[in-house]
């Protein structure tokens, strides 16, 4: 073959090459905008909160100065006040006690639950699968008027107590639907395998479905922790003496007095309470993104 | 150590019957093979011995008990599947001894055992690993293991070699055949491949749509094969089947194939066959059995011509693909004599090794 002929052949090819490089060089660059633009937007906020937080009372008031930039020094004046002088460590022992119990309800129920209706196939467990999940569609708005009813009737009313018993009807739908998928995903030989070892159904849960879908677990784990600790209706409409308030309620209705605004302490405030879920997601950020993916490929 | 049997066992999903009637005994000791297409209900019939699959009707036995209602646990038995089902959260010394821990074996005589199936299996290094860290014949080796320490009645095998890769299932194959040989346990192994079912089987049984084609030795099955299907599967390349007319020719009989080619039934075989005289059947024969005529006291009459259309060189030996009568036909010659394709080429049809079937029945006359 001559060189001209050769060359025909190559050049088109180079240019292939070259325009697919470019291509993905702009899809890298449109990808970088628009995630540096969304992460910017999505942490103006934590930003606006952690400089109020350690600003004097007198510099959030003063209205001349620079908003976004501690102007006269950091200051831990807000944080004292909070801590000494407020209900606010009060709020944060019942919002831990609330927590822990409903992550320890819920995943008692849903890991059941979720074994049961994804592995004991019996008559009607799609049906119900589905029917759970549903009842996670039903905004919480909704339902605290009966809700307070049933929580009035059980003499749970103004008790934080009332909340571990509430919450787990926001979270146990949805970690139970996030562990169908995960215990699905399981190859049923390994049941089988374990039938024939010798395991019996409990057996099978605790000594193989639980260890490997852990992953799936804590995944739920993280989102019953969630739910419980940032929940804001239910408080507000249950529980009204600050002996038993939570976090998210309590901070605002003891830092705000009629249209006096603590910003400084509601801020600190705001900070201190984010504070655990921040370290409980980065310690386990790795676990829960293994957790969704799996449930998302799994029907 | 115990024998299997099957009676009159039936399995039916909804109104499906996929295991029809099938009854089977299988001795102690024995290696029995399930073979049979996709569907043919082999796999069903293991998983039923298993516990796995509850029975429609009819009763199994291991070790002459009926357990027919027993839950697997409770069967002695021991099962290794196509992909492996290792526990990925345990070491290979866990997963063997999971089920010795079960059923509470005293901490020592798990290690014993587990380390002498370890040894048996060559995995002894690999005891504290975890199976993700393991290659894929590795991990069959400790499904066999764990199926081994338990020292069980009966040891059933589903496809295990069918994730692997070809070079290692031939390995593996003799693997399982030498661990039968050391651990003398009834075993029972279902596959789709009949070579696997041929080299491992004391007896192999043939599965079609959910009844039992045949039960015989390998050998047997190879050069006796009772029914078409049995015929046409085990072998490769298949046999071939040629529609024909049986004809009166003198004293004896011929095979009339196609205007062309007429075949003499040998005459040992005449007089089986002589009341079958002017039907319409069909002949088979394998392609080994159709060669260049190469031996001297061959019968010119099994001689004929045909064109070949395709040609594949194997080595040693060389494959010829011709059609008679509209009918493709296989032939194994020796890669010196062979024609080229579209070349006219002298075959010889070894008629001792004949076979005549029934078109309606599918029974090997």
């Amino acid at each position: 073959m001559s060189t001209a002929a050769l060359a025909a052949r190559t050049t088109p090819r180079i240019g292939v090459r070259a325009s697919l490089s470019r291509n993905r060089r702009w899809a890298l660059y449109t990808s970088y905008f628009f995630l540096i633009l969304f992460a910017i937007f999505f942490l103006i906020p934590p930003y606006y909160m952690v400089v109020t937080a350690f600003k004097s009372d007198a510099e959030v008031a003063r209205m001349a100065t620079n908003p976004w930039i501690i102007a006269d020094g950091v200051t831990l004046d807000q944080f004292r006040i909070l801590l000494t002088q407020t209900d606010f460590l009060i709020f944060f022992r019942n919002t831990i006690i609330v927590t822990v119990c409903t992550v320890a309800i819920t995943m008692v129920v849903s890991v059941f639950a979720a074994f049961s209706l994804g592995r004991m196939k019996f008559w009607g467990s799609g049906v119900l699968a589905t029917g759970i999940f549903l009842t996670y569609l039903v905004p919480d708005t909704l339902l605290f008027i009966p809700l307070f009813q049933i929580v009035k009737a059980i003499g749970l009313l103004n008790s934080y107590w009332g909340m571990v018993l509430i919450y787990p009807t926001l979270t146990v739908p949805f970690c139970t639907w996030i562990m169908i998928g995960y215990f699905q995903s399981i190859p049923k030989e390994l049941d089988e395998a374990a039938l024939i070892d010798g395991a019996g159904h409990l057996q099978m849960l605790t000594k193989i479905f639980i260890p490997v879908a852990l992953p799936g677990i804590i995944a739920a784990m993280i989102f019953a922790f969630t739910v419980s600790w940032a929940a804001f209706v239910y408080p507000m409409a249950f529980l009204y003496s600050s002996d038993q308030q939570v976090l998210t309620v309590g901070t605002v209705t003891s830092l705000i007095r009629g249209d006096v605004y603590n910003w400084g302490m509601l801020m600190a405030g705001a900070l201190m309470a984010a504070a655990p879920p921040l370290v409980i997601y980065a310690f386990l950020m790795d676990y829960y993104i293994a957790g969704l993916t799996a449930g998302a490929t799994k029907g | 150590m115990a024998e299997v049997a099957l009676r009159n066992v039936v399995k039916r999903f909804d109104n499906v019957e996929v295991v029809r009637n099938i009854s089977l005994d299988i001795p102690d000791n024995e290696f029995v093979v399930l073979v049979g297409p996709s569907g043919c209900g082999k796999s069903t019939t293991l998983r039923m011995i298993a516990g796995l699959e509850e029975i429609s009707a009819g009763d199994i036995y291991i070790g002459g008990e009926v357990v027919n209602d027993l839950p697997p646990k409770d069967r002695d038995i021991a099962m290794v599947f196509q992909n492996y089902a290792l526990y990925p959260h345990m070491s290979v010394f866990e997963n063997m001894s999971f089920g010795l821990k079960l059923r509470k074996f005293p901490k020592d005589e798990i290690k014993r055992r587990v380390d002498h199936a370890a040894r048996i299996l060559d995995i002894t290094e690999l005891l504290d690993r975890k199976p993700k860290a393991l290659s894929g014949g590795q991990r069959q080796r400790v499904a066999m293991g764990r199926a081994i320490v338990r020292n069980p009645k009966v040891f059933l095998f589903d496809e295990p070699l069918s994730n692997l890769d070809a070079k290692l299932r031939v390995q593996m194959r003799t693997e399982i055949k030498r661990v039968h040989q050391m651990v003398k346990t009834t075993t029972v192994y279902v596959t789709h491949d009949q070579v696997e079912a041929m080299t491992l089987a004391d007896r192999v049984v043939v599965m079609n749509g959910g009844v039992i084609e045949q039960i015989a030795t390998p050998q047997d099955l190879y050069h006796h094969p009772k029914t078409r299907f049995v015929a046409g599967f085990i072998g490769s390349p298949a046999m071939n089947f040629m529609r024909c007319r049986l004809e009166q020719n003198g004293a004896g009989l011929r095979l009339r194939i196609s205007d062309a080619v007429s075949l003499p039934v040998p005459a040992a075989q005449s007089e089986r066959f002589q009341p079958l005289t002017g039907k319409e059947l069909i002949f088979g024969l394998r392609p080994e059995h159709i060669t260049e005529p190469r031996r001297n006291d061959r019968d010119a009459n099994c001689e004929f011509d045909a064109t070949l259309d395709v040609v594949e060189p194997m080595g040693m030996e060389t494959m010829v693909y011709f059609t008679v009568d509209g009918q493709e036909i296989c032939g194994r010659v020796d890669p010196g004599s062979a024609a080229g394709p579209g070349e006219s080429m002298r075959l010889y049809a070894d008629m001792d090794r004949m076979h005549l079937i029934d078109p309606q029945t599918g029974l090997v006359l």
